[in-house]
C-alpha cells in the first residue's frame, strides 16, 4: 500500500513501506562498513547504500563471497551473480570464522518470525521446540549475526504475533533475559535497531526497545495494537525520514527492477 | 582400477542401508542427481546431513529415506518453507525423522573437526541460544587458558558417505572447484567414503595445470561420476544458472504428500538416469540457465626443470 506522498518535502514522492523500509535501513550503513547481507530487504538496502552515500561498503554473504558486486537481483544468499566479480570466495567455514567470528562483520541483517522486546530472536518454532505448531527454517548463520557482528539490525513487519514480549525459542541471542549479559557469554555487538513498516526502534541502555521515530501517518496506538508488551516511546519521537525521488528511482529502475521484493507493494 | 563409473554403481556401491549421508554444496553444486539415485534404489534407513536440506532432501524425505536430519538452515532458499520436512517434523509424514541442529557455523564445525580428526572444534556462537539445551552434541567447556570463559564445543562429524560435486576432475579424482565452495571439502575429507560427481571429465593434465584450483583431492575420492546438469535445478558456476522457477514450483508441486509423490513419479522414479531427466527437461530450459562467458585471467606457473 502506498503511504502517500512525502509532504512536507519540497518534492512529492510516493513509496511503499517497503521501500522506506529499504531506506532507512541504508541510512544504518556507513561507507567503511563491512555488512553480512541476506536475500531480499537487506540486500536491496546494502545496494541501495553502496549506490548512495555508501559506495565503499563491502556486502559478504554466509556463503562465502565477499565483497560481492551482483550486477543482477540475488534471488538466494549463494547466488552466482554473488561470485562473479567478487574479491574474494572462501569456504564457508572460514566466512564464519575469518571474517564473522574475527571480528571483520560491522553489521549484520536478520529477521525473523519472532522478535521480543530485548531483541531475542526465533527463527526456528512457534510453540514447543519438540512438538512445534509452526516449524520454522532454523538458524542458518543467524546465530553466528548476532552474536559475533559488531551492529546487528532487524527487518520485519509490525504485527502483534512478531513481536511477543518473550519469543518461544531463542535462535540470536539479543540483550538475552536481562539477567546475564552479553559481555559474561562472550558475545560481541549487539542488536542496534529494529525497522518495521511502522516505526524504528532502538534498545535503550538496559537492552529494551523503544520506538525513535513514527513512520508518516502511523499513530502510537497502532505501533502498540502491533506489539505484543507496552512499548515505550522517546521523548521527543518524530517522524521516520522517507525515500526521495532519487532513492524510489534506484529501487524500482535498477535494484528490483521486476519487483521480486517490492512489487507486492507491503 | 578405475574410479570412474556410473551413478547408479556409485550409489548402490557407496551407501549401505542404516549409512549417514552428507550432501556437500552450499547452495551451488547440491547433487540432485545423486539425491535421485539413492531415491531409486529404494533406501528407507539414512541419516542425512546438510546445512541447508533444500529440495533435494525435501524430495528423499517425502520418498521415505530418511530416519534422520541433521542441519542447519530448513528452508526453500529465497521462496520458504520445506514443505515435506516440515510434514515429517509436524505430522511425521510419511514417517517420523530424528532431527540434529545446528547453526550454520556449529554445522561446519562439526565437519571441520572430523576432516581433521580433532576431538572437538570451538565456536564463539551457540550460547545464549536456545539450541545447546535441546541437543547434547553443543557442549560448553572451561577454557583451559581462561578459566573464567567458557567455550561451545561441537564434536567431529564423520559421514559414512559424502556425496559432492565440483565443475571438472580428472579419472583420478582430483577436482577443481570455483565460485562458491561452501561445505563441499570438508565434507570430502571428513567422510571414510566419498562420490564426486562432476559436469566433465578433464585429462590430467589439464587438472594439475591449476593446482591451486584443486579443492578435492583424488586421494579421497572413491568414486568418480560424470554426470553434466547433476546439480540441476541448483547450479554450477560458469556452467549452468540456478533454475529459480523450479525452486517456486516446489513449493506448489509439495504442496501435499500425494502432489510431491506424483512429481517423484514423473522426474525421479520415471527416468532411469540423468540424463532422461536432462532430455526431459528440454533444451529451452537448459538455453535459459545458460551464463554468458566471462573468464579469468589465466595464471603462469612457470616450468622449472
Amino acid at each position: 500500500m502506498s503511504r502517500g506522498d512525502a509532504t512536507d518535502s519540497d518534492e512529492s514522492v510516493d513509496y511503499t513501506d517497503t521501500e522506506l523500509m529499504i531506506t532507512r535501513a541504508a541510512q544504518e550503513l556507513r561507507n567503511d562498513d563491512t555488512v553480512l547481507v541476506g536475500v531480499g530487504v537487506p540486500n536491496l538496502a546494502c545496494n541501495l547504500a553502496k549506490r548512495t552515500h555508501a559506495p565503499d561498503l563491502q556486502m559478504i554473504y554466509e556463503s562465502g563471497t565477499v565483497d560481492s558486486n551482483p550486477d543482477a537481483l540475488p534471488l538466494s544468499i549463494g547466488d552466482p551473480v554473488l561470485a562473479t566479480g567478487a574479491r574474494s570466495i572462501v569456504p564457508m567455514y572460514e566466512g564464519f570464522s575469518r571474517y564473522l567470528q574475527g571480528g571483520r562483520v560491522d553489521v549484520g541483517f536478520l529477521g525473523g518470525a519472532q522478535i521480543d522486546k530485548r531483541g531475542n530472536i526465533n527463527s526456528t518454532a512457534i510453540g514447543d521446540y519438540g512438538d512445534p505448531t509452526v516449524r520454522l527454517p532454523g538458524s542458518g548463520g543467524a546465530c553466528e549475526i548476532s552474536s559475533n557482528a559488531h551492529r546487528t539490525l532487524i527487518i520485519a513487519p509490525h504485527q502483534k504475533r512478531r513481536f511477543p514480549e518473550s519469543v518461544d525459542f531463542v535462535t540470536s541471542p539479543g540483550y538475552l533475559d536481562g539477567e546475564e549479559s552479553r559481555e559474561d557469554l562472550g558475545l560481541r555487538g549487539g542488536p542496534e535497531a529494529v525497522i518495521t513498516d511502522k516505526a524504528v526502534m532502538k534498545f535503550d541502555d538496559d537492552g529494551e526497545l523503544y520506538v525513535e521515530t513514527l513512520h508518516p501517518g502511523v499513530t502510537r496506538e497502532e505501533v502498540q495494537a502491533a506489539t505484543g508488551w507496552e512499548i515505550r516511546f522517546a521523548d521527543d519521537v518524530t517522524a521516520t525520514p522517507t525515500p526521495d525521488a532519487d532513492e524510489i528511482r534506484l529501487i524500482r529502475e535498477e535494484l528490483d527492477p521486476d519487483g521480486v521484493y517490492t512489487g507486492g507493494g507491503d | 582400477m578405475t574410479k570412474v563409473t556410473d551413478m547408479t554403481n556409485a550409489i548402490s556401491g557407496a551407501v549401505d542401508e542404516g549409512d549417514t549421508v552428507y550432501l556437500g554444496g552450499f547452495t551451488h553444486l547440491i547433487p540432485f542427481a545423486a539425491g535421485h539415485e539413492i531415491i531409486r534404489q529404494g533406501y528407507e534407513d539414512l541419516h542425512l546431513v546438510r546445512a541447508t536440506p533444500d529440495l533435494v532432501f525435501d524430495q528423499l524425505i517425502a520418498a521415505g529415506c530418511a530416519s534422520s536430519v541433521t542441519f542447519s538452515w530448513a528452508g526453500n532458499p529465497g521462496v520458504g518453507s520445506l514443505r515435506a520436512f516440515r510434514r515429517a517434523v509436524e505430522d511425521g509424514v510419511p514417517n517420523e525423522i530424528a532431527i540434529d541442529e545446528y547453526s550454520h557455523f556449529g554445522l561446519v564445525s562439526r565437519l571441520f573437526a572430523g576432516a581433521r580428526d580433532m576431538p572437538f572444534a570451538p565456536l564463539r556462537s551457540l550460547v545464549g541460544s536456545g539450541l545447546p539445551e535441546h541437543n547434547d552434541h553443543i557442549r560448553t567447556v572451561e577454557n583451559p587458558f581462561d578459566p573464567d570463559e567458557s567455550v561451545c564445543v561441537v564434536p567431529p562429524l564423520k559421514p559414512d558417505v559424502s556425496i559432492v560435486r565440483a565443475q571438472r576432475a580428472s579419472p583420478e579424482g582430483d577436482a577443481h572447484i570455483w565460485g562458491i565452495s561452501g561445505d563441499v571439502t570438508d565434507a570430502a575429507f571428513a567422510a571414510d567414503t566419498v562420490v564426486l560427481a562432476v559436469e566433465e571429465l578433464v585429462d590430467t593434465e589439464a587438472l594439475r595445470s591449476d593446482p591451486n584450483r584443486t579443492e578435492i583431492p583424488g586421494t579421497v575420492v572413491d568414486y568418480v561420476v560424470e554426470e553434466p546438469y547433476g546439480s540441476h535445478p541448483s547450479y554450477t558456476q560458469g556452467y549452468y544458472g540456478r533454475d529459480n522457477d523450479a525452486y517456486l514450483d516446489w513449493n506448489e508441486v509439495s504442496e501435499s504428500h500425494e502432489s510431491t509423490l506424483e512429481w517423484l513419479d514423473e522426474w525421479v522414479y520415471g527416468v532411469d538416469t540423468r540424463r532422461e531427466y536432462v532430455e526431459k527437461l528440454g533444451v529451452d530450459r537448459l538455453l535459459d540457465l545458460e551464463p554468458t562467458h566471462d573468464y579469468a585471467e589465466p595464471i603462469d606457473m612457470g616450468r622449472y626443470a
